[in-house]
């Protein structure tokens, strides 16, 4: 068999608003899709693929329809795949497979939401009961952070996990953002700030959750004969890897996601392992959920995330395992309450040398990784393994 | 602690039976007369073999807490049935299923032993299954 050919990240922009009352959602992905095309040097008329999960506001089965009217796209290709905030990251992998099947050459995701302008509760606001499945969720009040709580309580049982050390996620995070002029927190803070925030679903504080914002970002992946005619520094996508976990009828594991089997594919595709990677972008919606994901990536081993986290690991530029340099969702950005396109941007600009300067890691090799939907019911996950130039 | 209004069910043909039994005091779970397993949330369909001989089971109502969250705040739930305590609940037949637990969260850890309640909805076909301590 032939050598697959490579697929590369071209352009990556990420929305600088993190509130904006004035501007439509398609508006925000208008302008997504203008900066990543700056950014690659490449124009509109060169988009002949189109990725999205959707407009909220909208049917999401209608969305690409939608937005290929709205922003004037003519594509051969168009995937809506909604895993929720891993669906950009999986969007990244389906884009890559498609370029190799020659069925497009510039792929185009877009991201955009207004859940702070529209005054959503997102992680903590009871649901209407809308399906059968509902009648035997929300109608508990399974709020996002009551099932991620639940989550935190059974890791906390089984490993000994203790507040404190899930705290020091959000105070990595924190200390990157503080070199991120656009992060909406950028005061540092300290494990004591965490645990002495107000419990919001017990063992979770305020600050184990992240933010609540508008704004959006984008991504163009592109084939080898684009990428040979562009000047920009592009990012080669190594592996990709995706996976749902769910009840499993009724058999539920709170520890583990399906970022056991995502991150194992995305490592064997890209022919490297957990210890080759220099920076990681990890799904950020509370800070169990990063816990939990470098387990199952195979960062350390299953129920050592609380020790592995302790002094440092996640800080860059030295940790063990700089993450989420941007500050991530829990500091920075989590437009539409996705923060899938955020991961891969990140990890774009580590490999280009494009991070903040205080917190760029000397790296050749990055992941992106996503945690969609809920671990407390049914998840997506979805893994990208990404190589820079000069590797 | 009251619900009311307490959130109504969405009743379909696959989870009728379900609603009613506990209506009248009753926990349903289903039971794959081919390959044994016994599941939760109800399906026609066994979601392990796919075989559609599948018979309702009556649960003992009897389990133990394999998690749980107490909510302290949460918009749209009325504010006096806050704190809120979110639960998977191990039944003694195997499914870990989502409820909730009326009572004090300090009264409850992981492991605890519980036994099923139902409370009343607006719609007098249906119950909600929550679970309290075992005295």
């Amino acid at each position: 068999m032939a050598a697959q050919s490579s697929a590369y990240i071209a352009g990556a922009y990420e929305h600088p608003t993190r509130e904006a009352p004035e501007k439509s959602t398609m508006q925000l992905h208008a302008e997504v899709a203008r900066g990543a095309l700056a950014d690659a040097g490449l124009a509109k008329d060169d988009v002949d693929a189109y990725f999205t999960a959707g407009v909220p506001e909208y049917e999401s089965g209608l969305s690409p329809l939608i937005m290929a009217d709205y922003l004037g796209l003519e594509v051969s290709y168009a995937d809506t795949t909604d895993y929720g905030g891993s669906s950009y990251i999986s969007h990244v992998g389906h884009a890559v497979s498609a370029i190799r099947d020659g069925k497009c050459d510039v792929a185009l995701i877009t991201l955009a939401g207004r859940p702070r302008s529209r005054g959503q509760a997102t992680g903590s606001g009871a649901r209407s009961i809308r399906s059968a499945q509902d009648s035997f969720e929300r109608i508990y009040g399974a709020t996002n952070i009551g099932m991620y709580g639940m989550a935190a309580k059974r890791h906390m049982h089984e490993h000994g996990t203790t507040p404190e050390q899930l705290a020091e996620i959000r105070v990595a995070a924190s200390h990157h953002a503080q070199y991120n002029e656009d992060a909406m927190f950028q005061e540092p803070v300290t494990v004591d700030d965490v645990v002495e925030s107000r419990v919001v679903s017990d063992p979770l504080h305020l600050l184990d959750c992240c933010v609540i914002s508008d704004g959006g970002g984008a991504v163009l992946v592109v084939s080898e004969d684009v990428r040979s005619r562009l000047e920009r520094e592009c990012v080669e996508v190594l592996g990709h890897g995706e996976a749902v976990g769910h009840h499993r009828a009724g058999r539920i594991d709170l520890t583990r996601t399906a970022a056991e089997q995502s991150g194992t594919r995305a490592f064997e595709e890209a022919g490297v392992g957990p210890e080759h990677v220099d920076y990681a972008s990890v799904y950020d919606s509370f800070t169990i959920t990063v816990l939990e994901a470098i387990e199952d990536l195979g960062f350390c081993e299953k129920g050592e995330g609380g020790t592995f986290v302790e002094n440092g690991a996640l800080k860059a530029p030295n940790g063990d395992l700089p993450f989420n340099t941007d500050g991530g969702g829990l500091c920075s950005n989590h437009p539409a309450n996705r923060g899938g396109m955020t991961k891969v941007i990140e990890a774009v600009r580590q490999l280009r040398g494009e991070a903040n300067e205080e917190v760029q890691v000397d790296a050749d090799l990055a992941l992106a990784h996503g945690t969609g939907g809920s671990i407390g019911t049914r998840h997506g996950a979805a893994t990208v393994v990404l190589g820079g130039e000069d590797r | 602690m009251s619900w009311e209004p307490r959130p109504t069910p969405e009743i379909t043909p696959e989870t009728e039976r379900y609603w009613s039994a506990a209506a009248d005091g009753t926990l349903l779970v289903r039971e794959c007369t081919d390959c044994g397993l016994v599941y939760h949330y109800p399906r026609a369909l066994c979601p392990d073999c796919f075989s559609d001989d599948v018979e309702w089971k009556e649960a003992s109502g009897e389990g133990t807490v394999y998690s749980y969250s107490a909510t302290q705040s949460m918009s749209g739930w009325p504010e006096e049935d806050l704190p809120l305590v979110l639960a998977y609940v191990e039944l003694e037949e195997g499914p870990r299923v989502m409820t909730n637990l009326e009572c004090d969260p300090e009264d409850v850890e992981i492991g605890t032993r519980v036994t099923v309640r139902f409370k009343a909805v607006e719609d007098a076909d249906a119950a909600v299954p929550v679970f309290v301590p075992r005295e």
